[in-house]
């Protein structure tokens, strides 16, 4: 018990100041955010924070796990439209009625079969992220058992993830195609997602769930299997001839990815623009939230939510002020990143620090860590 | 009958189409192991280079137009590709991930750059009169159009054959895919066979932007539309082959206007990407598997 | 030292062929080894030594043959479940993982029985298997450094060094001193005759002096045949037969052995 009792403190200097700087960006997050941002703006940082959550799955994938996942955008539809169908209900007060857009076009008599567990808020929740694991878990079985890997991986990922999106836009009827499901009418807990006193309950609740995705995230990076990761990352038959299923090793990572892609749909419906739609999903969404993580810093948790919330806030303010700049400066992003400065933002901070404390002393133990570790 | 029959007759169309993208694909992915997304902005241009022309040359020069534009477009897209070569590919050299995403990054540019100069709105290509109309053979309406662009594709196809099977530069292009160091010590300069290569597979993508236009009007997006299903008949097909990429392009161009016409479009694609990942468990390297025992 | 003359075979490989694509790396192999004993497996290049041993390990399929560990039969068996059988191998080029620390390799390896609920806690120390492979290894002094850093040298034993972690009962080696010093093969010698007290070795190399100091039995292979069965040293190298495919490969043993050496 001591042992475990101990476990949550600090041992080394390197855990203090990560710890500090958790707390730190914690009160940033909780406190400093809402004070200083407007109503619609912090409604808008919400979704930023759902992205975040997605995007630290695609550092424990592509960073660590050396998977690069180009479909994401289907997980995150997946735990998104779940959500959406459950609060389209609720907006026309439940179960028998029929969705808003249905009445519209007039195409069903009755609530479609699809449809019908969705009207149960529980089953909606756990469906958004159970469905994505499940398909990840199903799929990296059979695309990892077969040794697929790195291109082709990426490549039958991002076809997936097209193969979705035109599987929503075909289906009108079920789920209104092109213009997806909006859910601003609607309310989850007795909150009701256009009051801007529930939107910050609503944010405050997509901080908490960052917080704890960042935290366990961390935890498994960590651990032995973090280790076995990067170890399949580097040199996978080793891995397999030291008497392990690297297989197994993968499909875990991917389908915790997928989890988290799945909590962040489901929180992305509740806030923000609160509408899901296949344009949030397809092949150029699930790629722009690879340059998330790689403006972070691929491997790294930290700058995993740091590229996402700052890549998403420079897209609002650049398509804003000159929405024909924003694919030039997306494009050139992605190039000079990923070509030039593969370690992204973590690896500026890492150098940073080393700066710092080699002016201080030189016996610091955290810097000479990999930057995997910049978690 | 007649209607799978007229089924069978889109996917070999579209299946050429593919063909035509995915043999340049072949070439640099599977001598250089770059998967190049720009591939897509490069057919796009290629498109672009059609409509170039017609305007330039007028209304009352169609033909002219549309034959000249298939040289040009070659020699447009193969310039954009060995610029593109020269100034990031070949820093990427053995980071294949990376390559990806930063040709990505390219083609959003490229997508934009279009968008900028030609507009947000699609542009009409005008076809030419002789490839107006069609015949039909059998209950199966064939039309003129996508039977050139199958024969264009069958023609292209087979030059390809000749330059890499007989020719000294496609001697060259096997030594470096089978072995870059061996090749470059025996006195191969295998940086310029890179640079030939990617200068031949883009420009075979302008060529079938330039028979695309036939299909329908050019847009910004154009290459988006193609090059996922491209760059699968290349996994499909086997890394750097030929013959592979022949079979795996008119079995997925088939295989697609089938599923879509038993089930509906939108399912269609799902249907087909399934098949694959059930095809690669019997065959992971694909139709024509590389002879290999390495460790990959 | 082991004992050369157990009667019981840990290993028993009878009609052994692999064909890549019509050409026949091994052809018809037959392979005994003997518990506790150190196996030399030689032969010029291309002649199956590797395709053998990855046969063993599961790496390749092969297509006619019977391989049978401890009276197991092997064929068939995925990679993970013959390492968990007791069977563990080094690969030509050195292969640990190089983003990883020294102590962090040996715990990989040491934790391979541990189930994956159990791999997702946190580690908190080390071992005494790992404890004694750095020791073993002598790597002590790097122990936190992170793998990639090391010299060949250092690698290989690292290598070895996770393999004993394993404890296993066959451990199969593929040219652990190729390209290495004179001293650093002085150094691999003495850690696979300390492997060898726990451990039965088979060994692919081409170092003839190398196999002179640590060889209880020889098999020599050409072109995917044996061309000399289990045999002695001595044995080996008055065959003629051994010393043509070597000179005729261009060099002759004494040869060979003086450049390695050198």
């Amino acid at each position: 018990m001591s042992q475990f009792a101990k476990s949550f403190l600090p041992s080394t200097r390197g855990e203090w100041s990560s710890r500090a700087t958790f707390v730190g960006v914690a009160i940033l997050f909780l406190f400093v955010f809402p004070a200083w941002l407007s109503d619609s703006r912090l409604d808008l940082m919400s979704s930023y924070v759902a992205y975040a959550i997605v995007a630290l799955g695609i550092a424990i994938a592509w960073g660590n796990g050396g998977m690069l996942v180009l479909g994401q955008g289907l997980f995150f539809g997946l735990g998104a439209y779940c959500v959406a169908m459950y609060l389209a209900l609720v907006e026309v007060g439940g179960a028998p009625n029929l969705p808003q857009f249905m009445t519209l076009l007039g195409s069903q008599e009755t609530l479609p079969a699809l449809w019908k567990p969705f009207n149960n808020l529980w089953f909606a929740l756990s469906a958004a992220v159970i469905v994505p694991v499940a398909l990840a878990a199903t799929l990296g079985t059979l695309i990892f058992r077969s040794r697929i890997r790195g291109p082709y991986f990426a490549i039958l990922t991002q076809a997936l993830a097209g193969a979705f999106g035109i599987l929503l836009i075909g289906n009108i009827t079920l789920i209104n195609g092109t213009n997806g499901i909006t859910t601003s009418f609607s309310e989850i807990f007795g909150l009701k997602l256009a009051e801007p006193e529930d939107q910050k309950v609503l944010y405050t609740i997509c901080v908490i769930a960052l917080g704890v995705a960042f935290l366990l995230s961390r935890q498994m990076l960590k651990s032995r299997y973090g280790r076995l990761l990067l170890a399949v990352r580097d040199a996978e038959d080793r891995v397999r001839f030291l008497g392990y299923s690297a297989t197994k090793i993968k499909v875990i990572a991917f389908a915790t990815s997928a989890g988290l892609a799945g909590v962040a749909g489901a929180l992305f419906v509740l806030v923000g623009p609160k509408i899901i739609s296949p344009a949030s999903v397809g092949i150029i969404p699930s790629i722009t939230m690879v340059v998330w993580v790689a403006v972070g810093g691929r491997a790294s948790l930290a700058g995993a939510i740091a590229g996402a919330i700052l890549v998403n806030t420079a897209e609002f303010e650049i398509s804003s002020a000159a929405p024909e700049y924003w694919l030039y400066f997306q494009g050139a992003l992605f190039i000079g990143v990923v070509a030039f400065a593969p370690q992204g933002l973590a690896g500026a901070a890492t150098w940073l620090k080393s700066k710092i404390t080699s002016r201080g002393d030189s016996g610091a133990t955290s810097t000479a860590k990999p930057v995997e570790e910049a978690a | 009958m007649e209607a799978i029959l007229n089924q069978l007759f889109a996917g070999v169309s579209y299946g050429s189409i593919l063909l035509l993208i995915a043999l340049g694909l072949t070439f640099t992915f599977g001598q250089m192991g770059v998967i190049n997304m720009a591939h897509g902005e490069f057919i796009m241009f290629g498109a672009y280079t059609t409509y170039v022309l017609q305007e330039v040359l007028g209304k009352d020069q169609i033909t002219y137009a549309f034959l000249l534009s298939l040289p040009i477009a070659l020699v447009v897209a193969g310039a954009m590709g060995l610029l593109l070569e020269i100034t990031l590919i070949k820093r990427l050299y053995g980071r294949p991930l990376d390559t990806l995403l930063v040709t990505w990054g390219v083609a959003l540019v490229l997508q934009q750059l279009a968008r900028d100069i030609f507009g947000a709105n699609n542009v009409e290509v005008v076809s030419p009169s002789w490839l107006d109309g069609g015949i039909t053979i059998a209950g199966v309406d064939m039309a003129y159009n996508r039977l050139f662009i199958i024969g264009l594709s069958l023609a292209i196809t087979a030059a390809a054959w000749v330059v890499v099977g007989k020719l000294k530069q496609g001697r060259r292009m096997r030594a470096v895919m089978q072995n870059r160091q061996l090749a470059g010590a025996s006195g191969i300069n295998t940086p310029s066979v890179d640079r030939r290569t990617f200068f031949l597979g883009s420009g075979l993508a302008g060529v079938a932007g330039v028979a695309i236009t036939q299909l329908g009007s050019v847009g910004p997006n154009l290459g988006t539309n193609y090059i996922i299903d491209a760059f699968l008949v290349v996994i499909v097909g086997g890394l750097g082959h030929l013959r592979g990429a022949v079979i795996a392009a008119l079995s997925l161009g088939i295989l697609n206007s089938l599923a879509e016409y038993w089930s509906s479009a939108s399912l269609g694609k799902v249907i087909v990407f399934l098949a694959i990942v059930v095809f690669l468990q019997f065959r992971p390297e694909g139709i024509v598997a590389s002879e290999s025992r390495g460790l990959a | 030292m082991s004992e050369p003359f157990l009667i019981d075979e840990l290993l028993k490989i009878r009609g052994l062929e692999v064909d890549f694509d019509g050409f026949k790396a091994v052809d018809g192999v037959d392979l005994d080894v003997k518990v506790n004993e150190v196996h030399f497996l030689i032969g010029p290049n291309g002649a199956g030594k590797t395709t053998v041993i990855d046969c063993v390990t599961g790496m390749t399929k092969p297509t006619e043959g019977s391989i049978r560990f401890d009276d197991v039969e092997l064929r068939g068996k995925k990679e993970n479940s013959i390492v968990k059988m007791g069977i563990g191998r080094t690969f030509q080029t050195a292969s640990v993982f190089e983003a990883l620390t020294v102590e962090e390799n040996l715990d990989l390896a040491a934790s391979f029985r541990f189930s994956m609920l159990k791999l997702l806690r946190q580690r908190r120390g080390t071992t005494d298997a790992v404890e004694r492979a750095l020791e073993d290894t002598g790597l002590t002094d790097v122990r936190d450094k992170p793998a990639g850093t090391l010299s060949h040298g250092q690698k290989q034993w690292l290598e070895i060094g996770m393999l004993l972690c394993q404890d296993p009962k066959l451990l199969l080696l593929d040219e652990p001193v190729a390209g290495m010093s004179p001293e650093e093969r002085t150094r691999t010698g003495d850690l696979i005759r300390l492997t060898a007290e726990r451990c039965t070795v088979l060994c692919v190399e081409h170092d003839m002096d190398f196999l002179r100091r640590f060889a209880d039995r020889v098999t020599v292979m050409d072109e995917g045949k044996i061309l000399k069965a289990a045999s002695t040293v001595a044995e080996v190298q008055a065959d003629e037969r051994v010393q043509e495919i070597y000179i005729g490969k261009g060099r002759g043993i004494e040869e060979q052995t003086q450049e390695a050496g050198a």
